[in-house]
């Protein structure tokens, strides 16, 4: 590609044809306000701080949607621009609810860190905030249009990173709003709660649902046994919260913060990963020799669980019928786990930390529930755990390491991989070939599936049987394998979907900005997890064999199938226009 | 003296617009077939010659514009007729579409054979839907005599013209947004670039004209250019048709050479002012353009006169506004129709909208705070500098020339307005 020569505020800079200037200003250290702008997104353009002065222009230019030239002189901190900026600014704070102190944001809010820089408190402009009400009826995520700035980031998330359709923009104007149709609550829609949107709001307009305090009581509470299961991608990211280094491996920081917290027991979803791997893997198998429904499709990630139960319905049958990690932990907990320790299950507080928010809708989904006694009490995200701990006091970077406790402490690489896309396949095939061949697997690493390609695939010679797998993360890519199965085209045995893109490491849950950079880097800390482990195949982790023979008897025998397995139901509402004419 | 001229206009009242057999009996597609007679280079020379710009508003040179579509590489490529006219205060689209809907035909034939397009749309705005049926007709009738379709009148050029409506947007005038609205999608601005020329409707090279820009490359084809610019001044030759209307004895479509006062407009053409009231300030080229006072209304209509007093020909809209009305309570409406039309896209345009009604709404009541006119002003000036389209680049307009030339009506005077 050709490059040009441009002057940014009187620095000389050479960059590629076709770069932005505020990609540009960024190559000499300039950070050019803006709000819609998002690495990973199309340019939009639409909320205007990023104006700058070019030579030649009489008009101020948008830098998120202005392309270098040969010759192009640009300022950036003129009084034109600065002027100019703060204005902007002023008029998206003056419909701002400004009551920054009760945001789940504050202190991660992409407005008030412009607002500090600027130096802006309080305006010339009436600021009577007018907003749609709030919409906080789902158990996982809660949207403030009174904390709206129009980016449209999280429309794009939803439509094209998702091809989940639920936000899009309604009316004009000062009436202009990002809600679902017909300004109905998420509740009512087929949202499926990934928290993509979440993720990329610069602002508190949609965060997740906060219940940090459930955890806190419960921790108070002297009658209550508090366990908590950690998810494998939260300790690549939970270090983000904390200034570390993108990518820095935090589990024993983070094991360590949560006893000081007070939890009694410290366990790893890693080794219910395992579980379902054993689970998942003789299903496929049991799928391959007797005929069944092919190609199985894993059902670890609750949004990806969300979107097929709603847009995808009559393919249910593939959907494997294990429970995602967390669900097998949470009946874990309260059956095996409950007479290990003689407690009654309703003592115990079952807490996950997870990277997703749509954990939060499936662990409070109904069918995991027994006598009155769910399965996992509150799951709280990877920004969640974070801020309890910030909290506390405590002082993360300095703490001592700490490990798991046991029965649930063991995880092995395979298990620790579940967070990255393609994690769980290269798990099952680890474990498959070597329950099917009998023989020992000469290479742990299936390369083809690592990655942050959308679709991935693979075909594995398992001892004579070809076995042709994929894996696709977020759902707009997830769409493309289904249109193959309905096509009756699909030429896989098993398929991995995880709803979020990079899977649960870029969770909508994990700290705020896992842009595709940072969620390379901490799919690279999950395969040096996996790499630097004695361990590496679910089926050798010691525990899991003990919790068999002791437990549960064999893979998808009738203990598994009571307490590991489950059912699925359409959610394909038909929407209700009733309840709209108010 | 007769003000008005005839060569845009030439055809209103001759023929049956429902009748291709009338408006041949005038001689009708001659343009059309001279065109097809020509080089596209030939066509283009032409409409630099003439200087015609743009007539929705924008003014960008047609010939210019023609030869850019003209030069962007492509098999397929759309001509776009914004029929869309929604500047307040202005009506002659639909004048020209009344009287003489084959010619805008034409003018759309010829646009399309001199930039190399097969398809062309007519934007009609959803208020116009009255028109529809005369656009069918003429549509229709056009190609059974053959000039649409497949190798019109043996020229091997083939030609299609498709009608759409719109659904009542105003910013949908602008040429991206027509875009979006005639691809399905809601009214807003797209980013540029890519610039329309190059990726306009369903992604392909599009050429969007006005109405009246495109009767006038058939009137001039028909007659040659000589004719028209014989017309007006040196810098802006040839005539316009402006839409006259507000406390005026008799408003309508007029013809004007380039060049007469805004009086003569006023007086002579439009009969004076109702009721033979004084003149208190006009406003050309509809909403998004400025107000000037009876001080200035001896400024020649041209280009060149009315860019030294800050204002500017846009849609060729003369809106006449006598003493009885209150500045601001002019602004006070204007005002009301952006905040009813920004599309809400970008921050200053839907928030500066937001905040200037209120004190927009305060000053009417007389009860503005201190600081409110000095807050309007520099909020408008943002608006001005950073919206993302015209609309909110030009919302403004009225309030800023109304404080520059009336600044005493903005005063407090005894706590309240007078």
């Amino acid at each position: 590609m050709k490059n040009v020569k441009i002057i940014i505020d009187n620095k000389d800079l050479v960059v590629p044809e076709g770069t932005t200037i505020l990609e540009a200003a960024k190559k000499v250290n300039i950070n050019i306000p803006h709000l819609c702008y998002h690495p990973d997104q199309a340019i939009k353009a639409n909320c205007r701080l990023c104006v700058v002065e070019v030579a030649g222009s009489k008009k101020l230019t948008p830098a998120c949607s202005s392309f270098v030239f040969e010759g192009m002189e640009i300022r950036t901190n003129t009084k034109k621009v600065r002027d100019m900026q703060t204005g902007v600014l002023e008029l998206i704070l003056a419909n701002h609810d400004q009551n920054c102190l009760q945001c789940l944001r504050n202190g991660t809010c992409e407005l008030q860190d412009l607002c500090r820089r600027f130096n802006i408190s309080k305006t010339n402009l009436e600021d009577t905030v007018e907003a749609l009400p709030l919409d906080d009826t789902n158990p996982s995520l809660v949207r403030d249009s009174s904390k709206c700035v129009k980016c449209n980031r999280c429309v794009e998330a939803c439509q094209k990173t998702q091809e989940v359709h639920v936000l899009t923009h309604s009316h004009r104007s000062v009436h202009y709003n990002i809600t679902p149709a017909y300004e109905m609550p998420l509740e009512d829609t087929l949202c499926v709660f990934c928290g993509q949107c979440a993720a990329v709001c610069p602002t508190g307009a949609i965060v997740e649902k906060d219940e940090t305090q459930k955890v806190w009581d419960a921790i108070y509470d002297p009658r209550k046994h508090v366990i908590v299961q950690v998810a494998p991608a939260v300790r690549v990211a939970l270090g983000d919260s904390f200034n570390l280094p993108k990518g820095d491996i935090v589990t024993g920081k983070m094991v360590a913060a949560l006893r000081r917290l007070g939890i009694e027991q410290v366990f790893d979803t890693n080794f219910t990963a395992d579980l379902t791997i054993l689970e998942e893997a003789n299903e496929l198998i049991k799928r391959i020799t007797e005929g069944g429904t092919l190609p199985l499709i894993t059902s670890c990630s609750p949004g990806w669980v969300n979107f097929i139960e709603g847009r995808y319905d009559h393919l249910l049958d593939h959907l494997s019928t294990c429970k995602s990690p967390q669900q097998m932990f949470g009946s874990l907990s309260k059956t095996y786990y409950a007479d290990l320790i003689g407690l009654d299950p309703k003592d115990i507080f079952t807490v996950s930390i997870m990277p997703c928010t749509a954990k939060k809708y499936e662990a409070q989904r109904p069918e995991f529930e027994k006598d009155g006694v769910r399965d996992v009490d509150v799951a709280l995200t990877t920004r969640e755990l974070a801020r309890m701990i910030q909290a506390s006091g405590i002082e993360f970077t300095d703490l001592e390491e700490d490990q798991f406790d046991n029965p649930f402490g063991i995880g092995t690489g395979a298990g620790a991989i579940f967070g990255a896309s393609g994690g769980v396949t290269e798990a099952a095939l680890r474990t498959a070939y070597e329950v099917i061949t009998g023989k020992g697997l000469p290479n742990l690493n299936f390369l083809q599936v690592r990655g942050l390609e959308g679709i991935k695939e693979a075909t594995i010679d398992l001892d004579g049987l070809e076995l042709k797998v994929a894996v696709a993360q977020g759902l707009s890519n997830a769409k493309v394998l289904l249109k193959q199965i309905q096509n009756g085209t699909s030429p896989y045995a098993f398929i991995e979907i995880m709803g979020c893109p990079g899977g649960c490491i870029g969770g909508g849950g994990q700290p705020i900005k896992s842009t595709l950079e940072v969620k390379a880097k901490r799919m690279k800390a999950l395969y040096k997890i996996d790499a630097d482990l004695p361990l590496r195949k679910s089926h050798k982790n010691p525990d899991i064999i003990k919790l068999y023979d002791e437990y549960l008897g064999a893979p998808l025998g009738e203990k598994s199938h009571e307490l590991l397995h489950t059912h699925y139901h359409s959610r394909n509402k038909k929407y209700d226009f009733s309840s709209l004419k108010k | 003296m007769l003000k008005t001229v005839s060569f845009i206009t030439e055809n209103f009242g001759k023929y049956d617009p429902k009748s291709i057999d009338s408006y041949l009996s005038i001689g009708g597609f001659t343009a059309v077939k001279r065109a097809l007679t020509m080089s596209s280079n030939e066509i283009i020379d032409m409409a630099k010659a003439a200087s015609i710009k743009g007539r929705g508003g924008a003014a960008y040179d047609t010939g210019r514009k023609w030869s850019q579509a003209a030069s962007v590489p492509g098999l397929n490529k759309v001509v776009i007729c914004n029929a869309d006219e929604g500047e307040p205060c202005t009506f002659k689209d639909r004048a020209i579409i009344e009287n003489d809907p084959f010619r805008l035909l034409e003018g759309m034939i010829i646009a399309g054979y001199t930039v190399g397009a097969q398809n062309g749309y007519i934007y009609l705005r959803e208020e116009y839907s009255h028109l529809r049926p005369l656009l069918i007709n003429a549509i229709a009738e056009s190609k059974a005599k053959g000039f649409l379709g497949q190798n019109i009148l043996g020229s091997g050029f083939s030609f299609e013209i498709h009608l759409y409506s719109g659904a009542g947007a105003y910013v949908c005038g602008e040429g991206s947004t027509l875009i979006e609205s005639i691809e399905g999608k809601s009214g807003r601005p797209r980013i540029k670039p890519p610039f329309i020329k190059e990726c306009g409707l369903f992604q392909l090279p599009t050429l969007v004209n006005n109405v009246e820009t495109l009767a006038i490359a058939a009137a001039a084809l028909t007659h040659g250019i000589d004719d028209y610019i014989a017309f007006g001044t040196e810098k802006s030759p040839g005539s316009k048709i402006i839409s006259l209307a507000g406390n005026v004895k008799k408003p309508g479509t007029y013809e004007i050479p380039f060049g007469l006062t805004i009086r003569e407009i006023i007086y002579d053409i439009g009969g004076g002012i109702t009721d033979d009231n004084e003149l208190k300030f006009f406003q050309l080229g509809g909403a998004s353009g400025s107000i000037g006072p009876a001080s200035i209304v001896d400024t020649p209509y041209t280009y060149e006169d009315l860019g030294k007093v800050g204002l500017t020909v846009g849609s060729g809209g003369v809106l006449v506004v006598d003493d009885r009305t209150r500045v601001i309570d002019f602004v006070k409406s204007i005002q009301d129709f952006f905040i009813h039309e920004s599309c809400g896209k970008c921050t200053p345009c839907r928030e500066g909208n937001r905040q200037i009604l209120r004190i927009v709404d305060r000053f009417v009541d007389g009860a503005q705070n201190p600081r409110d006119l000095e807050t309007a002003e520099r909020f408008a000036h943002i608006m001005s500098n950073c919206a993302f389209c015209g609309l909110g680049e030009t919302a403004q307009s009225t309030l800023l020339s109304a404080i520059k030339y009336f600044p005493e009506e903005f005063e407090v005077k005894g706590g309240k307005l007078e």
